[in-house]
């Protein structure tokens, strides 16, 4: 896929006007996420509208959900930098869109900006200890102030490296820098960087297939790409069948009404 | 101060099947019962239209609060514990049914073993069969004995399976029929007779059909439509406490549920309970609720932590082995033994399914196995299950892939419906070094101690593994699978606590030396004090719901007693120092 990606870009420099990797991925993003109920997946390459900037951000921002759109994020190089980085760990392939096209930044900030983000729930009372168990949450931050130190280690590494943004970097490059992350490589101050990059890892994962009444999973393509039906009332008429059952995607949007 | 309520005949805290089972016969006999739920009220209501994976499986919408109270956690005397903080690391189910709502459904009875495990093990293999250092005590009562409760149980629950030609002996019937075998269980069960065993379908909760239990409380058919462990049923179709004991308590105008109210102590004074001191979560006031008898029907975390504040009973040493209270934490880690399947040729319907689904076998269970020639104890209860995956939660990859990522993706994705796994249920044995005690160092929101879980895996549980690990991928070759990957045996313990596994500190036995509830749960050193649950199991049984719940009907039956004729301890101490 990384192929791709390269052509994009270079497609991308060679338009007049420059746009940036980031407004890019933003625009295929939101592209993708508009256009999937019809079936088009895939490459960007003959994509009319990111020929002409402009035209794109204008038919594409007025297809732009009211709800996407930041609730706990407050800086857009935080937020640009967590597109790029989930876009890798679920990237748009052959079988569908990637985490940017599924929702997930906007589903990863309205968790954030909820219970979820604060540890509502959990046990914060000091002190915090080493542990030698990895999947250990040990810290006193709560979750949103641990994906703010997060994208901004993530994004220091990346100009400290390669005199760049996150996310102005090649794919490639990009997963070297999380790779890191994910190992314990990169120092983060106040929590362990592999508890960073499992929270970011995992929100990804939820933010594409979780019900899209949480704003990710769009179009309910998550499911469809996994042909997962999502929800049905039930299935008792099909439980004993041999054959693998396609059967047709509902969200809680048409159950609970 | 805490404002001192009136008195009632009996007190319980909890409102699981460990609290709901006594508190509807005891309301139903009329006596005066008010039962205290830390949790929210809920009812089948709450979960019509409830299908949502974010909220109820990856954020444990029924579970308790970590920011109340969680628990601490060490591999052995020598570490430091440390806190469990989030909900992933520790949860227990909350709210009125307790873990009993969440619960898969799975509903096994104990077998002959579990209930004498020491004794059985001498009389077939001799003492030195028992590795040095573990704690493996009989309950005090035989399977024969437990028979009618396990009976009764499943009448009240309706629990639907099918005669197991190798399982325990059986009085009646299952009250409901087996449940419809999707294709994956069937091919289990076609590998597994090809293989010699005698598989039939996972006796369950999930019921078959509906029906109508001797309380005149009804359950609905399942409709398999996954979204059940870890959620309350959207149909009203899972036996629970919620559809069949709490109701029954409230018909008889005997039985006060009061929930948001957190049990902090037992309140004791001249070696009787007096009553629980509790908190109304809602405004932090403190009352006191007198009784004549107090059950502690929590899960096993709050019935030790509870103990262990109140200062009731001898709290165990591990380095001498003596006291009881907090005695043998077990089921942390479940050696189990399994083996993962990917087909390529076939897709299976996996997002459809039901938390007790499946297909079972009973021939390597602890009652059938021969452990002459293996180095280790007990035998496992085979098991395929059929949940209804869900897309956030589901996500296999053979070994060797990477977990995000372009090829993360794509294979999650293409095997997504092509995973099946099998997998043993085995015991978890208490050991002098593995229990529980008060944390020295955090504290709860009410300042008390933490309740600190000591746990380490032993060679017994690595052998364990091994063997049924080769079990597993014989099973799952011959059902077919082009990459079976067994399990590997379990290098140290996760330092998690979860599903409803975790048994032991408060251990059922016949010597108040060795243990601290009798087999009517009622304590040792406190007789109108009755500590019910999976805290009684001296070492973890698989599938464990069907014994608590039977021991739950038997315990009832002891409070009757107790409180109709002022019998005092209901069954004769013993001593086994010679045995021990």
């Amino acid at each position: 896929m990384s192929d791709e990606k390269n052509q994009n870009k270079e497609q991308e420099n060679n338009q007049p006007g420059q746009q940036s990797r980031r407004s890019f991925l933003k625009n295929s993003g939101l592209f993708a996420g508009g256009i999937i109920g019809g079936g088009l997946l895939g490459s960007f390459i003959d994509n009319p509208f990111t020929k002409d900037d402009t035209a794109s951000n204008n038919v594409e921002e007025s297809k732009k959900n009211l709800t996407e759109t930041r609730m706990f994020f407050t800086r857009v190089e935080d937020f640009s930098v967590l597109e790029a980085a989930v876009e890798r760990i679920y990237p748009e392939d052959d079988n569908g869109p990637g985490a940017i096209g599924l929702g997930v930044p906007y589903f990863i900030d309205k968790q954030l900006a909820g219970p979820y983000g604060s540890n509502k729930f959990d046990y914060m009372k000091g002190p915090v200890q080493e542990v030698d168990v990895a999947s250990s949450y040990q810290t006193l931050m709560s979750r949103g102030e641990v994906f703010i130190e997060g994208v901004r280690k993530l994004n220091e590494q990346s100009v400290k490296s390669h005199d760049e943004k996150f996310y102005d970097l090649e794919g490639e490059q990009q997963d070297e820098i999380l790779t890191a992350m994910e190992s314990g490589e990169i120092d983060l101050r106040g929590v362990e960087g592999p508890t960073f990059f499992g929270l970011l890892r995992q929100m990804t994962i939820e933010g594409a297939y979780a019900d899209p009444l949480y704003g990710g999973n769009k179009d309910m393509m998550g499911w469809k790409m996994k042909e997962h039906p999502g929800i049905r009332p039930g299935y008792s008429d099909l439980i004993e069948e041999e054959e693998f059952q396609l059967v047709e995607q509902m969200s809680l949007k048409d159950y609970q009404a | 101060m805490a404002k001192k309520l009136d008195k009632v005949d009996v007190v319980v805290v909890g409102t699981g099947w460990a609290g709901g089972i006594p508190s509807a016969e005891l309301a139903k006999k009329g006596y005066k019962v008010v039962a205290l739920e830390r949790g929210r009220d809920h009812d089948h209501s709450d979960f019509v239209g409830s299908k949502d994976e974010l909220r109820y499986d990856a954020r444990y919408e029924i579970m308790t609060d970590n920011s109340i109270s969680t628990v601490t956690a060490r591999g052995t005397l020598d570490d430091e514990a440390f806190p469990l903080r989030t909900q992933s690391e520790n949860f227990e189910g909350n709210n009125v049914g307790g873990s009993s709502v969440h619960w898969s459904g799975v509903t096994q009875r104990g077998r002959k073993f579990d209930l004498e495990a020491r004794s059985i093990t001498i009389d077939k293999y001799g003492e030195d069969k028992i590795p040095e250092d573990m704690n493996l005590q009989d309950m005090g009562i035989s399977y024969d004995e437990l028979e009618p409760y396990f009976d009764q149980f499943e009448k009240t629950a309706g629990t639907s399976g099918e005669d197991d030609p190798k399982g325990p002996p059986r009085s009646d019937s299952y009250p409901t029929g087996p449940m419809r075998p999707s294709y994956p269980v069937r091919l289990f069960k076609e590998a597994a007779s090809e293989l010699g065993y005698h598989p039939v379908m996972v006796p369950s909760a999930n019921l078959s059909e509906h029906y109508e239990n001797p309380d005149g409380e009804t359950i609905n058919a399942c409709q398999y439509c996954s979204f059940c462990m870890m959620y309350g049923c959207d149909f009203g179709a899972k036996s629970d406490p919620v559809a069949t004991v709490i109701p029954t308590a409230k018909k008889t105008d005997n039985f006060e549920l009061r929930t948001n109210a957190y049990a902090r102590r037992v309140i004791h004074k001249d070696g009787k309970a007096t009553g629980i001191l509790y908190v109304d979560m809602r405004t932090g006031l403190e009352y006191e609720q007198p009784a004549d008898v107090v059950i502690l029907a929590g899960y096993t975390i709050s019935n030790t932590h509870l103990m262990l504040l109140s200062e009731i009973g001898k709290p165990y040493d591990p380095k001498t082995g003596e006291g009881v209270i907090g005695k043998n934490s077990a089921g942390l880690t479940s050696p189990g033994g399994s083996a993962t399947g990917f087909f390529e040729d076939k897709k299976f319907n996996l997002f459809m399914g039901s938390g007790a689904l499946g297909g079972t076998f009973s021939d390597l269970d602890s009652d059938n196995i021969d452990n002459s020639d293996v180095d280790f104890i007990g035998g496992g209860i085979c098991e395929i299950r059929q949940r209804g995956s869900g897309p956030i939660g589901s996500n296999p990859v053979p070994q060797g892939t990477p977990s995000w990522g372009k090829e993360f993706k794509e294979k999650s994705l293409h095997y997504a419906n092509r995973m099946l796994s099998v997998g043993f249920m085995s015991p978890s044995f208490g050991w002098k070094f593995n229990y529980f005690d008060l944390d020295p160092k955090y504290t709860d929101m009410f300042n008390d101690p933490l309740l600190r879980i000591t746990h380490s895996v032993t060679d017994q549980d690595k052998k364990y593994a091994e063997y049924f690990n080769d079990r597993a991928e014989e099973i799952m070759k011959e059902m077919g699978a082009d990459i079976v990957e067994k399990a590997s045996p379990p290098e140290a313990w996760s330092h998690t606590q979860g599903y409803g596994e975790t048994s032991g500190g408060v251990i059922m036995g016949d010597d108040p030396e060795t243990s601290a509830v009798n087999n009517y749960s009622q304590v040792w050193d406190m007789e109108n004090l009755f500590v019910i649950g999976a805290s009684a199991l001296p070492h973890k049984i698989p599938q464990q719901t069907g014994t608590i719940g039977a021991l739950a009907y038997r315990a009832a039956e002891g409070i009757d007693k107790y409180l109709s004729d002022g019998s005092g301890l209901l069954v004769e101490k013993k001593s086994n120092k010679l045995k021990a």
